[in-house]
């Protein structure tokens, strides 16, 4: 023990190890009515995690070759010790991740997260959700199958409707005319090394930003305005062990979640795992009908809601982008004067409900052929989708608040 | 009565494009599979590399997988064409070219088609094909109309015809059996399942193991859950 705090002594007196330990964990001092929705950050940090790993193991038996690619993904699924298991935690992660993510910016929403002081913080995180999308785009092309393909052809092609440059464009992101071994090999570049190392940094970077401002909480007000004598937030509790032995149930109930996926339905009927892809890829041979992973399909669904303008695409890409960084203006829309759902009035309510059915319905008609009557459909909910941020600044001023109270709400 | 009606337009919207899925697609017969049972995988182990080995091909599975449904090496000795070692994986007699040749496509690999097709298609498919003399191969396919490949299993089935009957305004295809084959239809059903049935494991033989893991690493999670809950609670005592 007398050797171990010496060795402490001495690691302390060259790094701040002792004074990182107590700023970000055992005197960080988080709200104490964290709910259900406040467990997503973690479970998000947990999931990029269990992607690292998976992918470094994968990585280890893959080869991104346009002529093996296909049957390099088949030997880790047979000859691979426990190859399988690798491969469906890393694909049931890559969707988990998104429905982490997603759930964890609805918290941001329902109660205010993103607002004054944590704009800049919920800017971060914006930008990570944006690479993540690049990330799973990327490694959605590695197994080469027919989705993999196909939908990466779809998407390329997007770009190559921007207008003057657009096929300069979509050839530099493809390294090629088509989608080819040389996508496929930049690609694998990207998704491996590139965006990883982009995404630990800026998660890295958000958490530096949140341990600044401090969390917010479901009641949407300042915990450091009301301190005890030494400085301590009176309804603040330390990260550990309090909001860490609390986190592990959650990172549990998680993964008996996430094993039930893994073990009992990888596939989860064709959303995770699409059908289409245990085909080799073929460019000779377009499949019936070429859907995005689920997690895409909202804005997938927008894109196709916009008729072509001039003989060009290129509206529908541009509602399509706006429609992926519209949340990026949330803490300058918002015109409320209290964060949480508990205390906003009937009419946010109203649109955050319409909003949440309009990005759930873009989000299945988007996995669904383009009929007439979808895209209608689709037009509609893309109006909805868009209300929901354009008449922000008026419907939160005008919104019949309740006031705000003055500490925590916790029982 | 201005409500009522919204609904009812919402209703509509919603039936329209149901009715169109439902006219277009084929009704598929659930395939009664069973991966535990490996007597039936043995079987359409079997009859996979007897029929379907002569032109199709499955890239990626080993012969000596098949020790997984339980066949001794010498059992698999007994399937392995000329050539070929415990370790091959399943090729194709006929190459490629002469196959292209021979149909005007390359048969597909089989390797992963129950998971691509699914095993109610392939169930189905299987037991679909109908005499056509319009069609080179003397049959086609209800399922896949105008497919390559001939009733390989025909002898086995006999000869089906296309009868086009009306059921309550709709128009419904119906299949009758016009000359026996070696077996009854129920015995041929039987066949079809279990040669479905190994489809189904040769596409992903970790299947086998993985339910069996699952059920251990989910109870090992619920044990964690309840001491996990348990720290927490002590944890949260002073917190008021």
């Amino acid at each position: 023990m007398k050797y171990l705090k010496n060795l402490l002594g001495w690691v302390d007196d060259r790094f701040p190890l002792i004074e990182t330990w107590e700023f970000h964990l055992s005197k960080y001092y988080a709200p104490k009515n964290f709910n259900f929705w406040y467990f997503f950050g973690s479970l998000a940090l947990l999931v990029l995690v269990i992607q690292i790993v998976s992918g470094i193991f994968l990585t280890m038996s893959y080869k991104p070759d346009a002529l093996i690619a296909f049957a390099s993904v088949e030997y880790i699924m047979r000859d691979v010790q426990s190859g399988w298991l690798i491969r469906y935690i890393h694909s049931t992660g890559a969707s988990m991740f998104f429905i982490v993510v997603y759930l964890h910016m609805f918290r941001g929403m329902i109660y205010g997260s993103y607002r004054k002081p944590r704009e800049l913080l919920w800017i971060i995180g914006v930008v990570i959700y944006l690479a993540l999308m690049a990330e799973a785009f990327m490694g959605y092309l590695l197994p080469w199958g027919q989705m993999s393909f196909w939908g990466a052809q779809v998407i390329v092609n997007l770009f190559s409707s921007v207008p003057f440059v657009g096929n300069e464009l979509s050839v530099l992101i493809r390294g090629d005319f088509v989608i080819s071994d040389a996508t496929l090999n930049r690609f694998f570049a990207l998704h491996v090394i590139a965006i990883p190392l982009l995404l630990v940094g800026i998660v890295f970077v958000h958490l530096v930003a949140l341990h600044k401002v401090g969390s917010n909480n479901p009641d949407g007000i300042e915990i450091k305005k009301k301190k005890d004598a030494n400085g301590i937030p009176l309804d603040g509790i330390p990260f550990f062990p309090y909001i860490v032995v609390k986190d592990i149930v959650a990172v549990v109930l998680f993964l008996i979640v996430f094993c039930a996926i893994v073990f009992f339905a990888p596939d989860m009927g064709g959303y995770f795992l699409e059908a289409n892809n245990f085909v080799p890829a073929n460019p000779m041979k377009t499949p019936e009908h070429i859907a995005p992973v689920w997690y895409f399909t909202p804005y997938y669904a927008i894109l196709r809601a916009v008729p072509p303008m001039f003989g060009s695409q290129f509206p529908g890409v541009i509602a399509m982008g706006v429609a992926a960084v519209a949340v990026l203006f949330l803490p300058w829309l918002d015109r409320g004067p209290v964060k949480s759902i508990r205390y906003r009035g009937p009419i946010f309510k109203g649109f955050l409900a319409a909003f949440v059915v309009s990005f759930i319905g873009l989000g299945y008609l988007g996995l669904m052929p383009a009929t007439p009557t979808y895209t209608v459909i689709s037009q509609v909910l893309s109006v909805v989708y868009f209300a929901f941020f354009i008449l922000m600044p008026w419907y939160t001023k005008i919104d019949k608040c309740k006031p705000e109270p003055d500490r925590l709400t916790f029982k | 009565m201005k409500l009522i009606k919204k609904i009812w337009v919402l209703v509509l919207l919603a039936a329209v494009p149901a009715m169109a899925i439902a006219s277009s697609g084929v009704h598929l017969d659930k395939a009664p599979g069973n991966l535990s049972d490996k007597a039936s995988l043995q079987r359409g182990a079997q009859l996979f590399t007897a029929n379907c080995l002569a032109c199709h091909g499955a890239a990626y599975m080993r012969y000596n997988r098949l020790m997984d449904i339980g066949m001794s090496e010498d059992d698999i000795k007994k399937l392995l064409p000329e050539g070929s070692k415990l370790g091959s994986t399943m090729k194709s007699a006929m190459d490629a070219e002469s196959a292209k040749m021979a149909f005007g496509v390359a048969p597909p690999d089989l390797s992963v088609i129950a998971r691509s097709r699914g095993t109610d298609w392939l169930y189905t498919y299987l037991r679909s094909f109908y005499v056509d003399a319009t069609r080179p191969s003397g049959v086609n396919n209800v399922v896949f109309p105008l497919v390559a490949m001939p009733n390989v299993l025909g002898g086995m089935q006999g000869e089906q015809a296309l009868h086009v009957e009306k059921h309550e305004g709709h128009e419904v295809q119906v299949l009758k059996l016009t000359t026996p084959g070696s077996m009854t239809a129920a015995e041929f059903d039987a066949t079809v399942a279990d040669l479905v049935n190994y489809l189904d494991f040769m596409a992903e033989p970790a299947k086998l193991v993985r339910y069996k893991l699952g059920y251990i690493v989910l109870g090992f999670l619920f044990l964690l859950l309840i001491l996990t809950y348990a720290l927490k609670k002590e944890f949260w005592k002073d917190i008021h």
